[in-house]
């Protein structure tokens, strides 16, 4: 089992989604993030006096799926989520040691 | 005739009132989230404090006895002998004044903010107020500046020159903060106030004619046509010099103007407010970056926008005042046949003001820090003072 995490930009979170329940994720978390990578911020004025805004809005996908379904998901998401400008995000896939569904204490693939 | 003009004064006295909640919220979403509530205390705390110290004693020292320039007397206090006999004018007017005396203090809270102690802002507020604006109230309505001829017809010099050059003095006894300035927080709050303060400052203006006459009239138009110009020249050199035409531009001209006319409202007329607007809308938009250059930490553009957009408006009358049309016993502007002599004497009043309210206020703040401290600590300044100071935070959930 792995987990995918993915950065994402926040107006591409539905289609991000759209394509991950058409390549059949069960299930993705979500949270609003704010970060900086190579984009940058931007500035904002106010009262003629200049903000930079170092965070930007995101938006971050946590996916756990099985091994063999890996490279689908990833491939699902980059094609949703790129723009082909600066600040499209990352994708990242990590190992999962142990996974457990709460409602029936089922273990392993079977709570994936 | 006589309950209609009670009928306008005591709307007049609702509609000041509603002012301190405008303000709070203009205020409250220029702050930072974590500030927010502590804002908006400092300005409910002004009408829950200010109307009992007025009725107290307030109204009689700034009011009576009338034979004093300097300062009223004890006849008034606990509005003792002020009947409800005859219209009840009285009552009704010493009403409307407690509203404009709770929201002046109110002003200054907006340069202190995200630092100040509020157990100093509750001693600061009563004691500000019967030094330094009951002296300066009975001045300029009834004493020693009114009577050389100095004319302000809803409060700019005694209002807002008065709180605006206070919030200098404070801030400065004060320092700055110790993180930097943020975005504002909800610039949606920061809208509703100013549309909050406009309605209410038709009540502080019209109102201030103290009957339902054509001076009130024509103050109505005047407050709504310099706010007008005023956030239209505000917005129009952001558009030519930053790029942007903003929200906040267009809230902080709206309240320049309504500041700017707010000495002038019972004495000018025709273009002259929409000239005044404009002219206070375009200064004050340069004025509120005169902190940078100077190193005040004004946070809000109390001195940029209060200071300087009364100033404006208190010294443009010296050009515009209009007797014959109101027929009014005061003296004429520039345009209007006069010679400079009201000019001089609206620049003696301003002066007079400034200089007893900052030296008060520097005095007041000075005692405060000596004291009790005017301070919130380091690290509740930087947990924000909604936590430290009131135990409540503003967004939850």
């Amino acid at each position: 089992m792995k987990l995918i995490t993915a950065i994402v930009k926040p107006f591409k979170l539905d289609d991000v989604k759209d394509a991950l329940k058409a390549a059949g994720v069960q299930g993705i978390t979500v949270s609003e993030v704010r970060g900086f990578g190579r984009q940058g911020g931007h500035t904002e004025t106010y009262r003629g006096a200049e903000y930079k805004i170092d965070f930007v809005p995101k938006a971050r996908l946590e996916i756990v799926v099985a091994d063999d379904a890996v490279d689908g998901v990833v491939d699902a998401i980059k094609a949703a989520a790129s723009t082909g400008k600066i600040g499209d995000g990352k994708i990242w896939v990590t190992g999962v040691d142990r996974i457990i569904r709460i409602r029936t204490g089922e273990e392993g693939h079977d709570a994936v | 005739m006589e309950s209609g003009n009670i009928t306008w004064v005591l709307i007049s006295a609702a509609l000041v009132l509603f002012m301190t909640p405008g303000l709070a919220f203009f205020y409250g979403g220029m702050d930072r989230n974590r500030n927010v509530l502590n804002m908006l205390l400092m300005n409910f705390y002004c009408v829950l404090v200010i109307p009992v110290l007025w009725v107290a004693v307030g109204y009689s020292l700034s009011q009576t006895p009338f034979d004093n320039d300097f300062i009223g007397g004890f006849d008034s206090f606990f509005l003792k002998d002020i009947t409800v006999a005859g219209d009840g004018m009285t009552l009704a007017v010493v009403a409307f004044l407690g509203m404009f005396a709770a929201i002046t203090p109110a002003l200054i809270s907006g340069a202190v903010a995200d630092r100040m102690k509020f157990s100093a802002w509750a001693i600061f507020v009563p004691v500000w107020s019967l030094l330094v604006y009951v002296p300066v109230f009975k001045w300029v309505y009834g004493g020693w500046l009114a009577d050389r001829g100095s004319i302000d017809f809803a409060g700019g010099t005694a209002i807002h020159v008065n709180a605006g050059i206070a919030a200098l003095a404070a801030v400065m006894v004060l320092g700055k903060r110790k993180s930097s300035p943020t975005p504002p927080h909800s610039m949606p709050l920061v809208m509703i106030g100013t549309g909050i303060l406009w309605f209410g400052w038709f009540g502080f203006n019209a109102g201030s004619a103290l009957a339902a006459n054509g001076a009130a009239a024509q103050a109505f138009m005047n407050t709504f046509l310099a706010a007008a110009a005023a956030g239209l020249a505000w917005i129009l050199i952001e558009w030519l010099r930053d790029g942007h035409p903003t929200n906040l531009g267009a809230a902080s001209g709206i309240v320049s103007g309504l500041v700017a006319i707010t000495p002038a409202a019972g004495y000018v007329s025709g273009p002259a407010p929409i000239l005044i607007g404009l002219v206070a809308g375009a200064v004050c938009c340069y004025a509120v970056r005169l902190k940078h250059k100077f190193g005040y930490d004004d946070a809000l553009d109390v001195v940029g926008v209060h200071f300087v957009g009364g100033l404006v408006g208190s010294l443009l009358i010296g050009f515009f005042a209009n007797p014959d049309f109101f027929e009014g016993a005061f003296m004429e502007g520039i345009f209007y046949g006069g010679g400079a002599e009201l000019l001089l004497e609206q620049a003696i009043a301003n002066g007079a003001t400034i200089v007893w309210s900052f030296v008060l206020t520097y005095g007041i703040m000075v005692v405060l820090k000596k004291t009790i401290g005017v301070r919130v600590s380091e690290e509740s300044e930087a947990a924000g003072l909604d936590l430290a100071e009131h135990g409540e935070t503003a967004y939850n959930g």
